[in-house]
């Protein structure tokens, strides 16, 4: 068992350096390969006014006239223990994790992406609770009940959420239950939770239904399967033999085992989703991590991007290992390996 | 009536290509402290009709008419939540595969405790403590440690000891094991059998054993019903079915078993060609398209199904030929055979 976390720990690290090592090649390295002089990449920084020896300056300044390994070296620091920059009148301290200044704002990038993180973690949330909810249930019963009404019912609006975008779904709830009927706020809602408990989760209760919906689908048909595969199998038949009755036999039984490749699929799309929600973002201009990437990617804001593909990335990463070492307490025979 | 009581039981499954009769018109009993093997090939409806007792089809797509008495009690009409209740309790059931039967995510030892909990109003912790008591009772070495291990963790033979411990948590009176040492390796299923016998007396429950091998049940069992497409084909005691066997099928099983008081390097004698679908049963008898003595019916085998005839105090046989012919085939050809073969 712990030999199984210390690996799954130091996979969980080793897949953060190759991350950072390619995020770091395509914003930094590809550029230059393509031919980009140190002077071509240092004039994103600096102002259209300036002159071809301010340019070179900044150039020096920023390293890109360093080899590759030790621009990369600079970057890790900066990610690991902050960085400075030496902008000629004072040095200017930026503090872990450092992933530059926005082109824009000149704002540093890890606060901005610190305050758009509860917005997505709080879509996240809520919508995840829904469909994992929603989608076993309705799994469960469909398996359960094959070839009923309900069955068909079920998969056949499973078939809609999974094949309809969710900027339709969105767009298609918004028109009905905001501007139609007014049950739900209009686009655009955003209140803290520790401002208002209440009016946040009103305020996401559409972008969490859409969201969950999509999701939902997914997992109601992937229960459904899974489930109509451990019911048949012959430990199911003891637990009837005992005498169980039959809801701790499908629950205890049959859901327990069906649960376990629901659960990989989950770390999976919880950490992408944490890492920006972009379209149900966009659809609903929620503030999140998602709509700040596309802003970044409009602005062509480099750090911007580079900060929210770094952080999204590390969120896929910690789910995934997160979702390893439940594995283990899920499933007693992965301890073993 | 004896305790258990089969009447006229038939299973059938409808699907898509047909009507499975896998049971048609099975009936036998069991008294408690005694013990009725089941015997037969894949596909004969053995494993079908001990589900069918324990009620294991209901809410399937199986239509079960027939009456299983147990203790004086009607099951076939009684609500699958009373069925439900004596499930465990009053009848349990020993699986064939220990490893796929078991839960792979919970300890063996929650395993027994759920099934003793099901039914007895009693702690976790008093629970806990008779499964370690079964456990030892099976024979399990360092039942208190063993208690927390998975299945996974365990042997064939120690996965087979935990299903019946788990089987017998609650005492059953009946006790219905199918296939228990099929798929354990040869000196293990030796253990296993002696430890169900020594069980089977501590408990004085009911026992029946399902089995396509006739000598796990020849020191087992009293009474042996041979089972052929879903039917019975010989019903008798134990001495009738080996000394005395009277339907071809038998002969051919006992052709078929290894035996240690015969030449290593001889050959056994196989039953030509195989069980027959359960939705086309043959015409006439079952058998009689592998029955090598057929054409003495003078065609009768092939138009007309021969009905289960008493032959000799308790002893039954389905068979067309008369009891005479069959006794003698038996002493002067199927005997001689058997024995220098």
């Amino acid at each position: 068992m712990f030999t199984y976390i210390i690996k799954r720990v130091i996979g969980a690290f080793a897949m953060l350096i190759v991350i950072s090592m390619v995020t770091f090649g395509i914003f930094y390295v590809v550029p230059q390969w393509a031919g980009a002089s140190p002077e071509a990449m240092a004039s994103r920084y600096v102002g259209r006014a300036a002159t071809p020896e301010t340019v070179h300056l900044v150039a020096e300044r920023l390293g890109f006239n360093d080899p590759v390994v030790v621009q990369y070296g600079r970057f890790v620091k900066g990610l690991v223990a902050g960085a400075e920059y030496d902008y000629g009148a004072g040095v200017e301290q930026c503090p872990a994790p450092c992933f530059g200044y926005s082109f824009i704002s000149g704002q540093p990038v890890w606060p901005d992406l610190l305050d758009r993180m509860p917005v997505t973690f709080s879509l996240a949330i809520g919508a995840a609770v829904l469909w994992v909810v929603g989608g076993v249930c309705v799994g469960v019963i469909s398996a359960l009940r094959r070839g009923s009404f309900f069955d068909r019912l079920s998969m056949g609006t499973a078939l809609a959420g999974v094949s309809l975008p969710i900027f339709f779904t969105g767009m298609l709830s918004l028109v009905v239950f905001s501007y139609g009927l007014g049950w739900t706020p209009p686009g655009g809602a955003w209140t803290d939770i520790s401002v208002n408990p209440a009016q946040w989760a009103y305020n996401l209760l559409l972008p969490w239904i859409t969201l969950a919906f999509l999701f939902a689908a997914t997992y109601a048909r992937l229960t459904r399967a899974g489930m109509l595969e451990t019911m048949g199998e012959d430990y199911i038949r003891t637990a009837r033999a005992k005498g169980l009755h039959e809801r701790e036999v499908v629950v205890k039984h049959g859901l327990r085992a069906a649960l376990t490749p629901i659960l990989t699929l989950f770390g999976i799309d919880f950490g992408l989703l944490i890492g920006g929600a972009i379209l149900t973002e966009t659809t609903y201009t929620l503030p999140g991590l998602g709509q700040f990437a596309i802003l970044a990617i409009r602005n062509q804001d480099m750090p911007q991007v580079m900060g929210v593909v770094l952080v999204a990335a590390m969120f896929v990463v910690v789910a995934s290992l997160v979702v390893d070492l439940l594995y283990a307490v899920v499933d007693p025979r992965v301890r073993l390996s | 009536m004896s305790f258990l009581d089969v009447k006229d039981l038939k299973i059938h499954f409808p699907t898509d290509d047909g009507l499975v009769k896998s049971v048609d018109g099975l009936s036998f009993s069991v008294d408690r402290g005694k013990t009725l093997g089941i015997v037969g090939e894949s596909g004969s409806g053995k494993s079908v009709t001990s589900l069918g007792v324990l009620g294991l089809h209901k809410g399937g797509r199986a239509r079960i008419s027939g009456e299983i008495w147990l203790d004086g009690e009607e099951l076939n009409g009684a609500s699958a939540e009373h069925v439900r209740g004596l499930r465990g309790k009053k009848m349990a059931m020993i699986f064939q595969d220990p490893l796929s039967s078991m839960h792979p995510y919970y300890t063996v030892g929650h395993q027994i405790i759920e099934a003793y909990r099901i039914h007895n109003d009693v702690t976790r912790q008093v629970a806990r403590k008779h499964a370690i008591d079964m456990l030892g009772r099976v024979g399990i070495p360092e039942p208190a440690r063993r208690v927390d291990s998975y299945p996974h963790e365990f042997s064939g033979g120690m996965r087979q000891r935990a299903m019946i411990a788990m089987a017998l948590s609650c005492d059953p009176e009946l006790l219905i094991a199918d296939e228990p040492t099929t798929a354990l390796d040869v000196t293990v299923q030796a253990q296993i059998l002696d430890l169900m016998r020594d069980l089977q007396s501590e408990f004085n429950s009911a026992l029946i054993i399902i089995t396509h091998d006739l000598g796990v049940v020849a020191e087992l069992s009293n009474d042996i019903l041979v089972m052929y497409a879903g039917r019975c084909v010989e019903y008798g005691s134990t001495d009738d079915i080996f000394y005395r066997p009277e339907h071809p099928y038998t002969w051919g099983l006992l052709g078929s078993m290894p035996r240690l008081d015969r030449e290593p390097t001889e050959r056994l004698l196989p039953i030509k060609g195989s069980p027959p679908s359960l939705i086309n049963v043959p015409e006439g008898c079952a058998f009689h398209p592998r029955c090598p003595f057929a054409e003495r019916t003078g065609g009768k085998a092939e138009t007309e199904a021969p009905a289960l005839a008493e032959t000799e105090g308790g002893h039954l046989v389905r068979c067309h030929m008369s009891r005479d012919e069959r006794r003698t085939l038996w002493e002067t050809e199927i005997k001689p055979a058997l024995e220098t073969s």
